[in-house]
């Protein structure tokens, strides 16, 4: 994989998290939550990272921030590996990527203004002036579709998509060139979710943006992205262009995932194949030996349960980890 | 079997009342499965929660309107003629089983509450009964399990005792208020297919409460979309998605992106906000300020359901356009 084509890359990624016990806090077991991840990100392009809950996606998605250090491997942004930057430098780099959160009622400060919250990577990062700094503010907040006039507000007085709102703001203040939207829309109700979809889908053609967009949704995520990743239990599955995931899926989890999601018209639904997949995901502390997929797979073979297959590339792009393709 | 007659049930806040449903009506009959869609706030969990009549006073009340199941008024009965039918007839499953279910009891304890009280058996009998629903509902060595705490349970698990202890006494009527909101979409199919399975070989019928547009047609008869407190569409669902006749039901189908279609196909959206329910006016159409087909009338009168179809109804005066009007999404 060369890295000089792409905006993000991450390679051979590796984030355990320890768990400690007992009177002395001794390290007992790591939580493996991303094993072995590698992906890389063009300019202009956003890549989608579906799965279910604990498989990951969201401990990539910060370590590609290098809000959370990484436990091995490598983070790529623009060419320059910046898994070693510390401190300032750190801070230089980030001033480029930004993150919206999932939960609008919880990552914004209730006691700031709404215009403070959105103002203040503006301060943080000394791109403004003070005197500029209200008209800044004013100009964000009209880009996102929330009135200026509001700036003096608090959050508890906006409802669940305007704080999506003022989130994304903020996140555009410091003029990034990446954002990582960690379930930027599932929170939010039907109506209010195409809005925040259809305002990314938008910003994004006007900055120039690329996203790493991470959701369980699978509908919205194509609806999104570019390119898809499929991750279970702290590993890509499958990764390939968003089309072809979604018309010609190879990997068993990944048709058992799409066959899970209903289609909202009962005519095309009725067709569907379903294959309803048994159990819940095992735990990260213990992930089943060879393919981490065995347990639950339909077609599993002896071979599955022995080694741990590799991505390897079916045609067009189009990458999977399984022994059986 | 189970008829809500104009059910209004108001709360009483500091804002002032607030009508969160406000003349509901809408039937289901025996083994039907009925879907009640809408979204954050619109008063689908709370008809159901006066269906059970669960809702907390002060201060929320239901000021009208009946509750006809098999034949007798719930809202006449007394709280003891209730709980007899309380997760007896009538069963529900809430959203988020961790907090549904008492952290102290063991699960077998709690799906045996119910046996012990509605169906008179002895401890050990029900004991017996609820390793077989666990059984039943897919939990692995339920023999063990039964004696676990609800913590020691994954979210998916605990939803699916939730689902036996709603089994316990084979309901008439499942009331379930978005049982897979909190699990993964794997899970989620699982859910869906047990509840279902459980309809057709115990005739249970089932009020699913969701704003997933896809479950609805995957599983549904029939369609009620409620707005504000309103039903504005109730149909077949067939007729729901293909020819929708209200304005809402159709933006709000339009704007779920679809894995079916093509990627590029933009999706619809339905602008503003849902409305404040203490400050709307009383006598306009709710959704008038949110609606591309608005006309003056809309602000001047309230529209009620009128049946535009077998067992199709509509609350809007442009109805008779709206099949050619909302073309442009479908």
């Amino acid at each position: 994989m060369k890295n000089d084509s792409f905006l993000v890359a991450v390679k051979d990624l590796v984030k355990y998290f320890p768990v400690h016990a007992g009177v002395m806090r001794r390290k007992v077991a790591d939580i493996r939550a991303v094993e072995k991840v590698s992906f890389g990100i063009r300019p202009g392009e956003t890549l989608g990272l579906v799965g279910e809950s604990g498989c990951g996606k969201t401990t990539v998605g910060r370590c590609v921030l290098r809000l959370y250090d990484v436990t091995e491997g490598k983070v790529y942004f623009n060419g320059e590996d910046i898994t070693p930057l510390e401190g300032g430098q750190l801070r230089h780099v980030r001033r480029d990527m930004q993150l919206i959160f999932q939960d609008p009622y919880a990552s914004l400060d209730p006691r700031m203004s709404v215009g403070d919250i959105i103002g203040e990577p503006l301060v943080v990062h000394h791109l403004v002036r003070r005197k500029d700094f209200k008209e800044h503010v004013e100009e964000l907040m009209r880009m996102v579709e929330l009135e200026p006039r509001m700036a003096p507000r608090y959050p508890h007085e906006f409802s669940g998509g305007q704080r999506q709102r003022i989130g994304i703001a903020r996140a555009l203040a410091t003029r990034p060139k990446f954002i990582v939207c960690d379930e930027a829309v599932s929170a939010l109700d039907v109506s209010i979710q195409a809005q925040i979809v259809k305002l990314l889908t938008e910003l994004k053609k006007d900055l120039g943006l690329t996203y790493l967009f991470i959701a369980h949704d699978l509908s919205v995520v194509r609806y999104i992205s570019d390119r898809v990743a499929v991750m279970y239990l702290g590993k890509i599955v499958e990764i390939t262009d968003s089309d072809e995931l979604y018309n010609n899926p190879v990997h068993p989890y990944t048709q058992a995932l799409l066959s899970a999601v209903p289609i909202p018209s009962p005519e095309v639904d009725r067709q569907r194949t379903r294959i309803i997949l048994t159990g819940d995901v095992p735990s990260p502390l213990f992930p089943p030996a060879g393919c981490r997929f065995h347990t639950r797979c339909p077609v599993a073979e002896a071979i599955c349960r022995e080694s741990e297959p590799e991505l390897k590339d079916v045609g067009k792009e189009h990458w999977a980890a399984c022994h059986l393709l | 079997m189970l008829e809500v007659r104009d059910l209004r049930t108001y709360f009483y806040v500091r804002e002032g009342e607030l009508r969160a449903v406000d003349g509901l009506r809408y039937t289901v009959s025996k083994g039907e499965f009925v879907a009640l869609v809408g979204e954050s706030a619109c008063g689908k969990s709370v008809s159901a929660l006066s269906i059970m009549r669960l809702i907390p006073y002060p201060p929320g009340i239901i000021v009208g309107g009946e509750i006809i199941f098999e034949g007798k008024d719930l809202l006449k009965l007394s709280e003891e003629e209730m709980r007899s039918i309380r997760g007896n007839r009538i069963a529900m499953v809430f959203q988020e089983p961790m907090t549904s279910l008492n952290p102290v009891l063991t699960v077998g304890r709690q799906i045996v509450e119910s046996m012990e009280l509605h169906r008179g058996l002895d401890r050990r009998t029900a004991l017996e009964e609820a390793v077989k629903l666990l059984k039943q509902v897919g939990i692995p060595a339920p023999e063990r399990r039964v004696n676990d705490y609800p913590y020691q349970f994954s979210g998916g698990m605990q939803q699916r005792i939730m689902v036996a202890m709603a089994l316990s006494c084979s309901p008439a009527l499942l009331l379930a208020d978005e049982p897979t909101t909190s699990v993964d979409v794997t899970v989620q199919a699982q859910l869906m297919e047990l509840i279902n399975n459980l309809r057709t070989e115990f005739g249970t019928a089932v009020v699913l409460i969701t704003h997933n547009l896809g479950l609805v047609a995957r599983f549904a008869d029939h369609v009620n979309v409620m707005y504000a407190g309103r039903l504005v569409e109730s149909g077949p669902t067939d007729v729901i998605y293909g020819q929708p006749r209200h304005p809402y039901t159709g933006g709000l189908i339009a704007s779920v992106p679809r894995l079916d279609l093509p990627r590029d196909r933009s999706i619809h959206v339905v602008p503003g906000l849902p409305p404040d329910l203490c400050r709307l006016p009383r006598n306009v159409c709710a959704f008038a300020a949110r609606c591309g087909f608005a006309v003056k009338r809309c602000t001047e009168e309230r529209p009620e359901l009128e049946q535009v179809g077998s067992e199709h109804y509509v609350a809007c005066f442009r109805h008779d356009e709206m099949g050619t009007l909302l073309e442009y999404d479908t």
